[in-house]
């Protein structure tokens, strides 16, 4: 079936939808999201929203800034963290009158708690920075703005996966996308296109992630010709449940838990003695790698603990219910009684799709792409640099999405109307055609837990060329094999087989990206650690990265870093 | 590693008449969730197998089921609890199955959509409204509501009776009622008073049981009856 739409939001997590909302009045506008919205990741978000309010301490809009550049090892753009600092405090207001349930400071104001790499006075000391809904932030405010998307009859196609994006003449024309229930191929003729289609965290073996985050929007964008950025930044959060990657927020470490070595020593008073604990994500994983590499795992094993013992059942049950509840899930532990084995689990990616303050998509002279847009994780502004601070993604989603949305809209006028090609769903069509009767091959699983693996043993915290080098040989071999891939199920309805060997495609492609980035940057910054580079280079490496496909295949290019307030210094806290 | 014995509901509407059950046996390590069981047999073993899931850790609500006869999170239960006995799983109950674990949801989403699960209240102040920490813990419980519908699947009124409104979209009623700066709730508390509103509830507490977040489902309901009573 061909829809046609004045605008394509492509994701419903909180930049989709609050695009959306900014778009709705007047504009016909639909959504598309491959699982039903209120599944979108956003709402796996736990510990908070970043804003300086000044509820509970003197802060300021400059102090979040400064935070947010030092967070992002210096690569961060600051226009862009200027921009996120300023308007987040106006952000958490307006998503207080939409509803959101923020928690309340006994003078009824938002409370607020500490956060890491969050500092009062350009990094004197943790400051209360995080507005929060118990440890269901994320959750709660996807709930509000769908509540409101459906409430405004914003078009929602639940189910409907991205399958390619159209351009014609470089301007995007249109989307094929594939209705989940029906297996049909559908065609969206459109004027403008936002990608808010998430991470791709997918690419690891152990992450935080959901199944959901393949990288969908960030790979069709790269097929198209669009470079991507900084894919080298690949956030690991310190605290994932030991084995599952289930996140256990900084908020616990904001409300006063502490990480502890097998000597029971709280390590991280010797690598950030100003703000211990509450350092921000990268130097803690590094931290844990660090403890577990000169033997001080618990029991000689790859976790530490988290020990969240010091901290009241009253706020346990308060503040922090979903995670004490996943503990004694998934563990059996008693977070007031024992510790939580804890090891780093990825959790974000700082790279993606590059775009302006306003969400266009910029092409590799850093031109906008007619009729592209992007926002929320998928892209990237840089808001953060080469490590995004705890609370700053969800601020990043309502803030940019809304930008994004405004752009749209102002840039609807001047964008026509175009032809869609001829055939336009041919090339999904055959792709699925041939995965469909190919009856020799691989099983996509075997093919993605060895990428899982050889991304996570060569490209996680700490990194070197050799590594990285034999990891990059190994997946070209994984992405010939990819050619032979097949599958079971032939039906038309919920296949997912089908979809989890498409989506395949994607992370093997991405996964190289962010390999190639890696091996290119010969530094250390931010989350990327190159052990053969243990240094920060500002001289040689103060500069985004981008990777485009070619015909000669991946090519490398750089572009300058925005900086205006703050000069890179050492980052120490 | 334990060996796993699963049975399993099966119905494809493009080739099956009616339903069958489905056996497979899967390696898994004791602290292994049950959806990572079901991965395994769909990944290995049966491409054709359909389920839901996305976060996999009990926070987006997707791979509600029944799991031997009780409608829980696959993502929420571990291999340990259930490695005695085979596991039988089925679809939630009390809705169209569209195939194998996977229902049709679209009434259920409607139905939440009917109470108006957002908030009404006139022109804000510049800043946030007040609330006190004691007005804000009201609804502390209703907010951990993840729309999975495990409760409604599992209402015994919502199977003998389609017009009830159901425990779900209650809980979301409730979320605004007890909200002290919602200005609807008497209009919102005349929407849920008649027989498949509110009153449909007849205390069976299987809502409060199944429910994966563990929100007092029932006690909610209650409350809400005890408002609309007091407001006669």
């Amino acid at each position: 079936m061909a829809f046609k739409h004045d605008v394509v939001i492509v994701g419903s997590g909180l930049a989709g939808l609050k695009a959306a909302l900014e778009v709705a009045d007047g504009l016909d506008v639909a959504l598309i999201s491959k699982v039903y919205p209120t599944r979108s990741h956003s709402g796996a978000a736990q510990g908070g929203i970043g804003a300086a309010l000044g509820n509970e301490e003197p802060d300021s809009w400059e102090w979040h800034m400064y935070d947010t550049v030092k967070g992002g090892d210096y690569l961060t753009d600051q226009d862009a963290a200027e921009i996120l600092a300023t308007d987040a405090v106006r952000a958490i207001y307006e998503l207080e009158h939409m509803g959101v349930p923020f928690n309340r400071t006994a003078d009824g104001r938002i409370a607020q708690r500490a956060f890491g790499g969050h500092t009062r006075n350009f990094g004197e000391a943790a400051v209360k920075r995080a507005c929060h809904a118990a440890d269901r932030t994320g959750r709660v405010i996807l709930d509000t703005l769908h509540a409101e998307a459906t409430k405004r009859g914003i078009r929602i196609y639940p189910e409907f996966q991205l399958l390619d994006i159209l351009m014609k003449d470089r301007s995007v024309v249109g989307l094929v996308v594939y209705e989940i229930s029906s297996g049909k191929l559908h065609v969206f003729h459109t004027r403008a296109v936002l990608l808010a289609t998430g991470g791709f965290g997918k690419v690891f073996k152990v992450t935080s992630n959901c199944f959901a985050n393949t990288g969908d929007g960030v790979y069709l964008a790269y097929r198209c010709g669009i470079p991507l950025e900084d894919m080298e930044f690949v956030q690991f959060h310190p605290t994932g449940i030991y084995g599952l990657g289930v996140l256990i927020s900084e908020a616990a470490r904001g409300e006063g838990a502490v990480l502890r070595n097998s000597e029971r020593f709280r390590f991280m008073e010797k690598y950030a003695p100003t703000i211990k604990d509450l350092a921000p994500r990268d130097l803690i994983s590094r931290a844990i790698i660090t403890e577990i590499r000169e033997g001080r795992g618990i029991d000689h094993r790859d976790f530490v603990h988290l020990d969240l013992t010091g901290i009241s059942k009253e706020k346990l049950s308060e503040k922090l219910s979903d995670i004490s509840s996943f503990a004694e899930i998934y563990l059996g532990v008693d977070v007031s009684t024992d510790p939580i084995p804890v090891s780093p689990t990825c959790h974000y990616m700082m790279g993606g799709i590059p775009t302006d303050l306003n969400g266009h998509v910029l092409n590799e002279n850093v031109e906008a792409v007619e009729g592209l847009y992007a926002a929320g994780e998928c892209a990237c502004i840089s808001v953060h640099g080469a490590n995004r601070l705890g609370c700053n993604s969800l601020v990043d989603l309502v803030v940019f999405g809304r930008r994004a949305g405004q752009s749209i809209r102002r840039d609807l006028e001047q964008l026509d109307w175009k032809s869609l090609p001829s055939s336009p769903d041919a090339r999904p069509a055959e792709i699925i055609e041939n995965l469909k009767t190919r009856s020799e091959g691989e099983k996509a699983y075997v093919l993605r837990d060895a990428m899982q693996e050889l991304m996570t043993r060569s490209c996680s915290v700490f990194r070197n060329e050799k590594d990285l080098k034999k990891a990059l040989s190994e997946l070209e071999d994984l992405k010939n094999r990819y050619q032979n891939v097949k599958i079971n199920d032939r039906g038309d309805s919920f296949n997912s087989d089908l979809l989890e060997a498409m989506e395949l495609e994607r992370l093997l492609g991405l996964a190289e990206t962010i390999l190639i980035s890696a091996l290119g940057r010969r530094e250390s910054r931010g989350a990327h650690f190159r052990e053969d580079y243990p240094e920060r280079d500002d001289e040689n490496w103060l500069k985004h990265t981008l990777i485009r496909q070619t015909d000669s295949g991946p090519e490398i290019s750089y572009k300058p870093v925005t900086i205006t307030r703050f000069e890179p210094k050492v980052r120490t806290y | 590693m334990i060996e796993m014995k699963f049975n399993i509901f099966r119905f494809d509407p493009e080739v099956d008449r009616e339903p069958r059950y489905q056996k497979y046996t899967v390696k898994a390590e004791p602290w292994e969730r049950l959806l990572d069981c079901l991965n395994r047999i769909k990944w290995e073993q049966d491409g054709t197998l359909s389920y839901r899931m996305s976060c996999a850790h009990g926070v987006c609500g997707s791979d509600g089921m029944k799991i031997n006869g009780r409608c829980a999170l696959a993502c929420q239960k571990l291999v340990k609890d259930y490695q005695d006995k085979e596991v039988l799983l089925e679809p939630l109950p009390t809705f169209k199955v569209l195939k194998d674990l996977i229902v049709d949801l679209d009434k259920f989403f409607e139905r939440v959509e009917w109470v108006k699960p957002y908030l009404i209240a006139g022109a804000p102040p510049e800043k946030e409204r007040s609330q006190s920490p004691e007005e804000s813990n009201k609804v502390e419980t209703a907010i951990r509501c993840i729309l999975c519908a495990c409760c409604s699947a599992a209402c015994p009124v919502c199977h003998e009776n389609s017009d009830y409104i159901g425990p779900a979209p209650l809980v979301q009623a409730f979320r605004r009622i007890f909200d002290s700066r919602d200005e609807e709730k008497e209009e919102r508390l005349k929407q849920l008073d008649y027989p498949d509103g509110v009153w449909g509830c007849v205390n069976y507490f299987e809502c409060t049981r199944v429910c994966p977040k563990e929100i007092p489902v029932t006690k909610s309901i209650n409350l809400m009856k005890r408002e609309i009573e007091k407001s006669r």
